[in-house]
């Protein structure tokens, strides 16, 4: 059997997981809330991250706009989704929602504005 | 004089939380003032996720977390002043606020709310030898010009400081294209959240050092490089241990302190520990009426906590202004914080017109492994309740009942602190 220790990065409360592995069973402990336990599961099988970042907006009242994966990716993925991040421009007016890359470094996942942008 | 039953001075998640509550308890007249050109205060910087989970069951980034508290307002139609900064308090509640349009205006104000957030500590905090070239900013700063205003901060980076806005941009930076070189930190332990060291400095192999501070900035006109040394127990460096890092940015992140100005105008008393007002559980200061919530009352890792304060000091100032103050407030009793615990807030209990339950924050003075948390009436044991850890980064909560000082007619204070055994 194998355990492994984590902090659960589902909320800023960190709890101290401990997870333990047998084959396919796993068992968590330590977790305050069900999501605790969903992201030890993940984070042993295939862990996973949101990534949050900004895009640069032509022709707003500010220079650039705030987007995020719309859900997890794989923690693999991060430096080829920051790629496209880093070289998409955007028009304002932007809406926080607004799709703003479709499925990112083939992903499936799209990027996604949380802020409104409006026009300068 | 223009006058407004309640003033809010700040539109952070602070000061939007305790409009939207006390136009739910009954007060029409509210007006918030707000020196920034938005709403929304540092979380439209704040891009990253893991606000919310609290209050919206949802991971929300900073600036839908505050767009969620803005839409409420809008809902409402409580009206704000935006690019307006307010200049005075007096202790009668006059309120003077200056912006384009209007000049100064000074106005009455019912009840104030004080939510101005609070502000990085200044680099003087640094006190090393060498010039001062360009490439050294506060992590707040360098924050603000990477995602508002699109400017890429640098390339190769030191962090000295491992409090959250620090880790936050360890991993902004490094996801911009920079390499992190390595985070600094005075302290034996982080002064950040757990999860922000996991998810921002190890998912990126970025090297924490504890006990280590900065002893040399090299550069004349642009920074080159830095050395950073190991501390001792008595925090001074210890020679043989200094390690030069070549960089062109240096970030600090030196820890963050209620912005009190105005407080201290208006007569209120601050707290040394916190360096925010001392308020009672109705969050009120010393002086009548003026209330205070968030970060300028002290300073919170969580903004779910900040709504919930918020929304408590917006529904005390309602009830202040809409049935004014009872007679007799009745026994107010002293909260004393010992032996590891740094300060409470709130600082004072009225123990017959409380709530039927009072929440008190806290944080601790260090790392503590397997404690207690022990509560006292007058100098009788009343709580103890073990915790596996206790960090001066993670604020600590205990509830207290009203019931329970039904026993206790001649209480004279409560003690929260921590025991070994
Ligand atoms: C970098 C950083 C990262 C964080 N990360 C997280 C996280 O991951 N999760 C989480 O839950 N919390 C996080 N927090 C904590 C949370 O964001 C804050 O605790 C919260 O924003 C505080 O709200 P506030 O309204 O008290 O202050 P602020 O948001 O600072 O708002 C204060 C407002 O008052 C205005 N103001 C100040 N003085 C005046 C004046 N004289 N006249 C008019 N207006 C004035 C300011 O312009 C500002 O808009 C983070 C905080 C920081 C700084
Ligand atoms: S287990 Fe739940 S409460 Fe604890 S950190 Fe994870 S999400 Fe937050």
């Amino acid at each position: 059997m194998e355990t492994r220790n984590l902090i659960c990065i589902g909320c800023p409360l960190g709890c101290p997981l401990t997870v333990n592995i047998e084959g396919e069973d796993i068992k968590v402990t330590g977790n305050t809330c069900p999501r605790g336990a969903d992201y030890a599961k993940k984070e042993v099988l295939s862990p996973t991250r949101i990534v949050t970042s900004s895009i640069r907006v032509d022709g707003g009242d500010i220079a650039m706009v705030s987007v995020k994966t719309k859900s997890d990716i794989p923690k693999s993925k991060i430096f080829d989704i920051m790629k496209e991040i880093r070289a998409a421009r955007v028009d304002a007016p932007v809406a926080m929602g607004q799709v703003l890359i479709e499925n990112c470094a083939d992903t499936g996942v799209d990027i996604i504005a949380t802020k409104n942008v409006a026009r300068a | 004089m223009t006058h407004h039953d309640i003033v809010i001075i700040g539109g952070g998640p602070a000061g939007l939380a305790a409009a939207a509550a006390a136009r739910k308890a009954g007060v029409q007249d509210i007006l918030i003032l707000e020196r920034d050109r938005v709403l929304g205060g540092i979380l439209n910087q704040c891009i990253h996720n893991g606000f919310g989970l609290h209050t919206f069951k949802e991971e929300l980034t900073g600036p839908e977390y505050a767009g969620r508290y803005i839409d409420m307002v809008e809902a409402e139609k409580i009206p704000y002043k935006l690019n307006t900064i307010v200049a005075d308090i007096s202790p009668a509640r006059e309120v003077t606020y200056i912006n384009r349009e209007e000049g100064l205006v000074t106005i009455q104000a019912g009840a104030v709310i004080l939510a101005m957030g609070c502000r990085e500590r200044p680099r003087g905090a640094l006190n090393t030898p060498g010039y001062r070239p360009a490439g050294i900013y506060s992590a707040g700063t360098a924050q603000r010009l990477m995602n508002i205003e699109g400017y890429q901060v640098g390339k190769e980076v030191v962090i000295l400081g491992s409090g959250d806005i620090g880790l936050i941009m360890a991993r902004r930076m490094t996801l911009a294209g920079a390499k992190v070189k390595v985070v600094a930190e005075l302290m034996p332990y982080s002064g950040g959240l757990k999860r922000n060291i996991v998810q921002c400095l190890d998912d990126y192999g970025i090297p924490l050092k504890l006990s280590h501070t900065v002893t040399q900035i090299h550069g004349k006109e642009r920074l080159t490089g830095i050395t950073i040394a190991e501390v001792g127990p008595d925090r001074n460096p210890v020679p043989g241990t200094e390690e030069y890092y070549s960089c062109d940015t240096l970030l600090l992140s030196v820890g963050l302190i209620p912005e009190n100005e105005l407080s201290k105008g208006a007569g209120v008393s601050m707290n040394r520990v916190t360096s925010g007002p001392n308020v009672d559980d109705r969050l009120e200061t010393e002086v009548e009426g003026i209330y205070a919530c968030g970060n300028v009352l002290h300073v919170h890792d969580l903004v779910d906590f900040v709504s919930q304060e918020a929304t408590l000091a917006g529904q005390n100032a309602a009830a202040y202004v809409l049935r004014g103050r009872e007679a007799d407030k009745g026994r107010q009793v002293p909260l004393l914080a010992e032996n590891g615990v740094r300060y409470t807030v709130p600082q004072t209990l009225n123990v017959d017109t409380m709530e039927d339950a009072v929440t008190v924050r806290f944080r601790v003075a260090d790392v503590y492994k397997d404690r207690y948390i022990a509560i006292y009436y007058n100098d009788k044991l009343i709580s103890r309740k073990k915790k596996k850890v206790l960090a001066p980064g993670e604020m600590e909560q205990v509830i207290l009942k009203k019931s329970s000082f039904a026993d206790y007619p001649d209480i004279s204070r409560i003690k929260i602190c921590t025991e070994v055994e």
